[in-house]
């Protein structure tokens, strides 16, 4: 076993335990827009230590240079992906649950 | 022109990295699709600035680098709300102000917003941009406006030029 192995799983076993925490987020937080921030967890840190992980399983090789493109694609297109969720939920009148002053932000 | 030519050369490497062929045949074929591709690209008339900004791109790999420290500080906060117990968020949705002046600007101002777990920009207004937080510290830190004056872009907004023209 050697030190890039060992990294390699410590990466992968963090983002497994990431996507977990997300999925437990998930079910946690109390509303649609505060259950997109729980998504963000797997989507970012989550994925980017798994292809990280696999990145370091596969060398310098053409594998890695695809695994690197699938996590450029991912930091583009994810956000976007959220943010059309979130604004599809506020166009369709969905309040979110907000702390404190009740309904002010809201609209 | 330089657009053009960045272009090829960018899909030239990404043909190359995703085939990985070396011999002359296949080497001339990823010639010709690359003149093809950028040949069709220019009759869209898609490549600009806008959709090529190699002017961007010592900033952006400078903020890129910012965004990914950003990134995992939140990423360390929001887990930390899910996994304590009883109530840990604060939900707050705010208009901030959007100082970018360019549409390019905006796009990676929001993106970075959203790509930041615990804030998700909802709604993108003339000057302003709506944001969810999961919580105030969050909101009060993109108050602050850190992230916003890192963002790349064109202090005149060149697309408008471009399009009076």
């Amino acid at each position: 076993m050697t030190i890039l192995d060992i990294v390699s799983w410590i990466s992968i076993l963090g983002g497994a335990l990431l996507g977990v925490a997300g999925g437990i987020g998930i079910h946690r937080f109390p509303d649609f827009y505060s259950r997109l921030h729980a998504v963000g967890i797997t989507d970012t840190l989550c994925a980017a230590l798994f292809l990280f992980g696999l990145g370091l399983q596969a060398g310098l090789s053409l594998a890695s240079f695809k695994l690197f493109l699938i996590f450029v694609f991912l930091f583009f297109t994810s956000p976007t992906a959220s943010h059309a969720l979130a604004n599809a939920a506020r166009h369709g009148g969905l309040k979110p649950r907000l702390d404190g002053r009740k309904g002010e932000a809201s609209r | 022109m330089k657009h053009i030519i960045s272009l090829a050369a960018f899909l030239y490497i990404l043909w190359f990295g995703l085939s990985g062929h070396s011999e002359p045949l296949l080497l001339s074929l990823g010639i010709a699709s690359v003149v093809f591709t950028v040949y069709i690209a220019h009759r869209m008339d898609v490549i600009d600035h806008e959709s090529h900004p190699i002017h961007h791109l010592t900033s952006l790999v400078r903020f890129w680098s910012y965004l990914m420290v950003q990134v995992i500080k939140s990423n360390i906060d929001v887990i930390g709300r899910i996994l304590r117990p009883g109530r840990s968020i604060s939900p707050q949705m705010v208009d901030f102000p959007m100082p970018q002046r360019s549409d390019l600007g905006r796009v990676i101002y929001a993106n970075s917003i959203t790509l930041t777990p615990g804030t998700v920009s909802v709604h993108l207004g003339k000057d302003t941009i709506t944001v969810h937080s999961l919580s105030k510290q969050g909101a009060d830190d993109l108050g602050r406006g850190e992230m916003a004056s890192r963002v790349p872009d064109d202090i005149e907004d060149i697309s408008h030029v471009d399009r009076d023209q």
